[in-house]
Parts: C-alpha cells; structure tokens; sequence
C-alpha cells in the first residue's frame, strides 16, 4: 500500500469513527440477546424500538447495510480496505449491523456475479433498503447433504416455469417475502447439470408454508410447499441447468456467514460469565478448575479462528485464497460455537436449566444452547465440509 | 496491517527455502546425530546464513544488522522448522540479539551486536532451571560481592549452551523465587572460572546443555538491563523466542502434513489408495484446519510483536499454546497414517515428532500459555 492510500485509509478511519460515534444510538452499542434485536426488514417489517429505526435508517442513507456494494445498486461502494476499517471501527464501538438479511449475506453476492443487469437493479437495492426479506430453498426432504438430488421440479409452459414440490428447513420462510431457490429444469440430465437458480415472491399462488417445532422450542425453520407455481423464466439467475454454479457460489457465503455467527469477541468473556455462577477463589480463579481449563483452552482456539477469520479475508483481498477455504471455516467456527455453549451450560448449572421464567427471561440459554447443535448441520455439515476440504484443497482420491 | 506476506517477506522466504531445502534437509540433521558431531550444527551453513543477512536479521543496520522485524524472523523460523535444521538462529539471533538489543547499553551493543551479525559470536539466553519453564521460580543466586556479583546455581535446557560465546543468564539478585521483582540478566564468559557446561543430547539431536555456576564472579558491567528489574525484559524476550518457536513449529507442522498427504496419495491398501477412506480425509482436514488457524494466530502475534506490543503477550500465548496442541497433534497422525514406516528410524517422519517435543517445551507448553491467557482475562 502506498503512503497516500495509507494517509487515505486514516482520514477515512477518523471520518468513519466520528460519524459513528455521532449517529449510533447508544442502545444500539450493545449485542442483540433477543430475536427481536435483530432487524430483518421485509414487508412486514416492524421496529422493536426507536433507536433500532434510527440507526437503520441512517445506515440505510449511507449505503452501509451493504458498504462494499457499488452504489448503483444501493451499497456503500467502499473498497475491501476500506468495508474492513469500517468492520474494525463498528466492532471497537460495539455496533449492532443495522440490518440482517439472507439477501445481504447470500443473494446478493449471487447476483452481483451471475445476475442480469435487470436482476440487479430490481433486487439489489430493495435488499439493501431492506424492503425485502428472502429464503432459501435449497434443502429438501430426500436432498440433504446429498443436496444436488433434489426434486422440486420447474416445467416449461411458455414463459413461464411451473414449479411444484417442498423444501425443508427453509429460515424464516413464514416472514419471508421472496425466496431463492433450486429447481430441477431438466430430470433427464446428471444431478448436478439439470438445476436452475430461480427468483420468485412468496405470496405467489400455489406456495404455503408451515413452521417446524425444534428442540428449542423455537420455529426459526419452516416446511415450504409448491403447489404449480407459475414463474416467469426471466426470474432464473444465470444459465437454465447450470444453477449449481450459483448455489455453490452461494453456500461459499452462506457458510462464511455461518462460520462468522459465533459471538466472537462480542459481549462479556465466558471465564467472567462462569465466575457469576460458580465463583471464584482467593487469588481471583475460578473456584473450578476443570471448567477454567476448558473456557482457557476455548479462549485459545477462539483468539486462534479470530486470526484466521482475518487471514482468510486478507488472502481474498491479495488473490490468493482458496474457494473452498470458508468450508474449513465453516466447520471449525461451529464447532467451536457449540463447544461455547456446552461450557455456557456446564457454567450455569441448575440455573441453566430453567425453561419457562422470567428470571431466565424463557429459558434464553438452554434454548440458545439447543440452537448451537444445528451449526454444525445446516449449511453443509461438519462431515461434509471435511469431504470438501479432503477433496477441494488437499485433493485427496475418492469420489 | 495484512496477515500475509509482503512481497519482500516471500522473497525472503523463497530464499531461506531454497538455502535451507539445499544445504540441509532432514538428512543434515541426521548426519549430525550419526557423527556425534561435536558442535551439532554446520558452521559453515552459519557462515551462509550470516552472508545471507539472517545472522543478523533483527540486529538494527547501525551495528551491521539487517535491521528486520518479527515477521521476518518467523518466516526463517518456518524454514528452519521444515527440515528441523539444527542452526544457532533462535538462540544466538531472535533470542540473545532481541535481549541485547532491547536490554543492553550502548557499549554492550557495540561490542556483541556486529558480532553476531557478521556470524563470529554465538550467544544463548539461560532461563530454565526446572523440568518445566516456570521464569519467575529463577532462584539462580546472584550475590554482590565487592564491585560485581557472585553467581550460583544451575541451568537446564540452555540452546546452544556447549558451544556458545557469551551466556545471558537469569539470576536472582533479591527476593524469593516467585517474585517479578529481585530477577537480573547478567552477561556471563562460560570460560569464566567456576562453571561447568555438560552438552545433553536430547531426543530431538539439536543443541542443549546443563550449566552449572559455582561463585561465578561478573563484574558491574555484566548487567544486561537494570539490577532487580529484569521481569518486563525478559517477558518481552521470552514472547519474541516463543513467537519463533511458535513459527518453526508451524513449518514443522505444515511438513509433516504435506509428507503424510503425499503418503496418503501413494499408499495402497484393500486395493485402493488409503487417501480414499473417509476416515483418514477426515482426520487429515481436521489437521489441515488445525494448521491453518495456528499459522494464523501465530502470524498475529509475530506481527503483534512487531507493531502492537500491548497486544503481543496474549497474541504470543494463544500462538505458543495453539503451536504446541498442533504439532503435537500433526506429528502423532503422522506416524499413526504412516503406518509401520513411521515407527522406524531410517524414515524421517520420527524426527518431527522428537523435534515437536522438544519445542513444546521450549519456553513454555500449552499448558502454560493457556494458563497465561486465563490470567490476563483474570478468571
């Protein structure tokens, strides 16, 4: 980097920090501990509190829901330096994104390398104003890790596709507005060459959706149902039958996101949380020895992903990452975001146990607890994600 | 700052590679063992290496350095730990040349600095006294007598101590093993009178020795720092030398692994490549990951060192820590899927793990790393 993008790089810092410390409501400096701290946007949008509207409305007006999208399509057009100072700044302060959104995360980046221009402008900016709320429907009963087997099928008629069939463990498809998804476009052609990455609203004639109960107690996935939906054929994204590319693509950011939702560094540190359970000893240790071993032991390898979570963003910046590098990330940060849990559990004791009180405002984090052990599943499991990286990056033999 | 090298720290790399792929493979090491080589390490290659400007890589270019950070050094750790050369570096330039060039004053730096630039001077930091690193038990007794000071007491596991120049010895000139306050470094002659140097050959065949002092005298101005304050510079010396052995034990691991893919790639069994079971892919993209993320955070701390010293002593213990679980765990898969043929001699994959032993030890194991971390986050 030369002397003047440095010199460049710091004022933006300086501007970066004093407009944020100018705009962010202070409720919104603290990390989101309920569904409803998080903003999804969508049609039917509502705000939980004031300042979460204020801070999103003026994240909004900046471009910054989406600060490394180009302008044109409603982002920031922040460079990768730059997206990374603003990161490090709202980290620092404690800032809440302003807006989450399965298109931030995962249409977005699709379209903007394998849309239309006209699927670009159409999306692109109602996902950064956070006009519209998306699903994916990827996942279906017989199509798990096995993904590309699936069998929603798209007929032609015409213009359009007709589209009948299900999809599981759809998020939040119940709220959503649109949804993503794969569909078989051609049966007779090998699993992977005959599925198409199609775009259609939600309230279309012929989808319903119902709610799963989890182990949590909690609805966060949905069964979704596709009774003849009649889609117009401009809504495929990329080439008809080549919408592999696209998922795969996608499931690249899907599972960097995924990787990324441990708290890491946000919030109060687990060997303090213990302490309020367990307590501590003369000389300030936890007065059990086994669990500081293990929150030490968790705090290394914590410190340790932190190091390589920005390692792997640098290697993107300079070229020189490996496409299948967020699989490793993937799995290793949930992993270890299960293994946060099962010490959050261990520390608690008995008072983490209650499910329905409002001293345990509803069981927060046993319910939490059971939501980790679906990490390491959705997205690509574990196991999966060790094939890929056994196959992709160390090219080992094998199917 | 980025946490990938610049083009100048690959070309470094590139050439510490090609020098060190070149004149010592594993089977220098080898040699070395087998010819129960007196000095244990090729002077010679010293020789290239001070040419080279490693010598003398952290050594600020007014006293004929190259004047270069921590990054460059664990980059040349890395390559060292490859092939488990057996090289003064860590000894003599990361760890005396950092405690030299930090605690010393202006006519110590004079004096020993160009020295171990230009390859001439061999210098070794003595710090353990225990079976396990414990820096602040020192009880090594430095008493006053007259103009200087009286040293008694022993080391253990001093790098390099058979066939080192010059002894930077940890010593307590007050208060009570334990204690931050009461620890001195003292500049000692091991040719002074009064202390014995037996060379321990260790599993690993690099170089160690036991030291013994017997009322070693030292004069005043064998002080390296100030009398009874040594704690902070030797934290900061210790982290830069557990920051390097952190780095050679990625190199080691990342070696290690790469042998054992190859393997898993070439061997068959049951009619098949063993590469081709889904138990060994597993293990073997576990230990991938593993690798990937303690280079990372041994990269962190590297450049933490470097330009964020508030940062380094966490940054130093997760590296250390994470540095010692890895290759432990790299060179233990690495027998196990070399079947057999890992458990004999003639074949190299024993030398990694011997050495991964020995580094776990070098200035503190996981264990006390993690420790550390759990103290500064004060639970």
């Amino acid at each position: 980097m030369s002397d003047t993008e440095t010199a460049e790089l710091e004022t933006f810092r300086n501007e970066t920090r004093v407009w944020l410390e100018a705009n962010c409501p202070p409720e919104m400096r603290k990390p989101a501990t309920s569904d409803g701290d998080v903003f999804w946007g969508g049609r039917n949008a509502k705000f939980s509190s004031e300042p979460q509207r204020i801070w999103f409305e003026r994240m909004r007006d900046k471009g910054w829901t989406v600060p490394d999208w180009p302008k044109e399509y409603g982002g920031g057009g922040l460079s990768a330096a730059e997206h990374k100072v603003l990161r490090a700044e709202m980290a620092r302060m404690g800032a809440r994104p302003p807006l989450s959104s399965f298109g931030i995360w995962m249409l977005g980046p699709a379209l903007l390398k394998y849309g239309n221009e006209a699927q670009k402008k159409e999306h692109l900016p109602k996902i950064a104003a956070g006009l519209i709320r998306w699903c994916q429907g990827y996942s279906e009963p017989n199509a798990g890790s096995d993904l590309a087997s699936l069998q929603t099928r798209a007929e032609s008629d015409g213009d359009d596709f007709v589209i009948t069939g299900s999809k599981i463990w759809t998020s939040y498809a119940n709220y959503a507005d649109w949804i993503f998804c794969l569909v078989r476009t051609d049966p007779a052609a090998k699993k992977h060459d005959g599925i198409s990455f199609i775009l259609f609203d939600m309230t279309s004639k012929g989808v319903t959706t119902k709610p799963i109960l989890l182990i949590s107690g909690y609805s966060p996935f949905c069964e979704t149902f596709f009774d003849g939906v009649r889609v117009p054929k401009s809504h495929v994204v990329g080439t008809v039958n080549r919408g592999w590319d696209v998922a795969k693509y996608l499931l690249q950011h899907e599972r960097a996101m995924i990787s990324g939702m441990g708290e890491r560094g946000v919030g109060r540190p687990l060997g303090q949380i213990a302490a309020d359970s367990v307590g501590s000893d003369a000389q300030g240790k936890l007065d059990d020895s086994m669990l500081r071993g293990r929150i030490a032991t968790f705090d290394v390898d914590e410190a340790a992903l932190a190091a390589c979570a920005e390692r792997a963003v640098d290697l993107a910046k300079a070229g020189q990452a490996h496409p299948a590098f967020s699989s490793a990330m993937k799995y290793y940060g949930t992993e270890l975001n299960k293994r946060r849990y099962e010490i959050l559990m261990s520390a608690g004791g008995v008072d983490a146990l209650e499910w329905e009180s409002e001293r345990s405002k509803q069981g927060a984090r046993p319910r939490a607890w059971l939501r980790t052990k679906a990490n390491s599943i959705e997205g690509g499991t574990t196991e999966v994600m060790l094939g890929i990286v056994a196959k992709r990056i160390l090219d080992l033999p094998g199917a | 700052m980025a946490l990938v090298l610049t083009e100048e720290q690959s070309m470094l790399r590139d050439s510490a590679r090609g020098l060190i792929s070149d004149k010592a493979p594993v089977s220098h090491l080898r040699h070395l063992r087998d010819s129960k080589d007196p000095t244990g390490f090729s002077k010679e290659l010293w020789h290239s290496f001070a040419e080279m400007g490693f010598a003398g890589l952290l050594v600020p270019e007014e006293f004929g350095g190259s004047g270069l950070g921590f990054m460059e050094a664990g980059v040349v750790m890395e390559e060292i730990g490859r092939t488990l050369m057996p090289s003064p570096f860590l000894a003599t330039s990361v760890v005396a040349a950092s405690a030299l060039n930090r605690g010393g004053n202006a006519a110590q730096k004079s004096e020993f600095l160009p020295k171990i630039s230009n390859g001439s001077l061999l210098a070794t930091l003595a710090i353990d006294e225990g079976a396990k690193h414990r820096p602040l038990q020192t009880s090594l007794q430095a008493v006053r007598a007259g103009n200087g000071f009286k040293l008694s007491g022993a080391k253990a596991l001093v790098v390099d101590g058979h066939v080192s120049d010059l002894l930077i010895v940890a010593a307590r000139t007050s208060g009570s093993a334990g204690e931050r306050e009461g620890l001195t470094l003292f500049l000692v002659n091991p040719k002074a009178k009064g202390i014995t140097v037996e060379r321990t050959i260790m599993v690993d065949a690099h170089n160690a020795a036991r030291i013994e002092f017997a009322n070693v005298e030292v004069n005043a101005d064998s002080v390296l720092g100030e009398v009874d304050q040594a704690a902070n510079l030797l934290d900061g010396v210790l982290d830069i030398g557990r920051g390097a052995v952190a780095a050679e034990m990625v190199g080691l691991s990342d070696e290690v692994f790469n042998r054992t893919v190859e393997y898993l790639k070439n061997r068959k069994q049951f009619g098949k490549l063993i590469g081709e079971f889904q138990a060994l892919q597993h293990r073997a993209a576990e230990l991938y990951v593993d690798i990937e993320i303690t280079r990372a955070a041994t990269m962190k701390a590297l450049q933490a060192l470097d330009t964020d010293v508030a940062k380094a002593a966490s940054a130093v213990a997760v590296a250390k820590a994470r540095a010692g679980t890895t290759a432990t765990r790299a060179v233990q898969e690495g027998v196990q899927m070399h079947g057999g043929m890992g458990m004999t001699d003639q074949f190299d994959i024993g030398f990694f793990m011997k050495r991964a032993r020995v580094c776990e030890e070098l200035f503190g194991d996981a264990n006390y790393h993690t420790e550390q971390l759990a103290r500064a986050r004060g639970y």
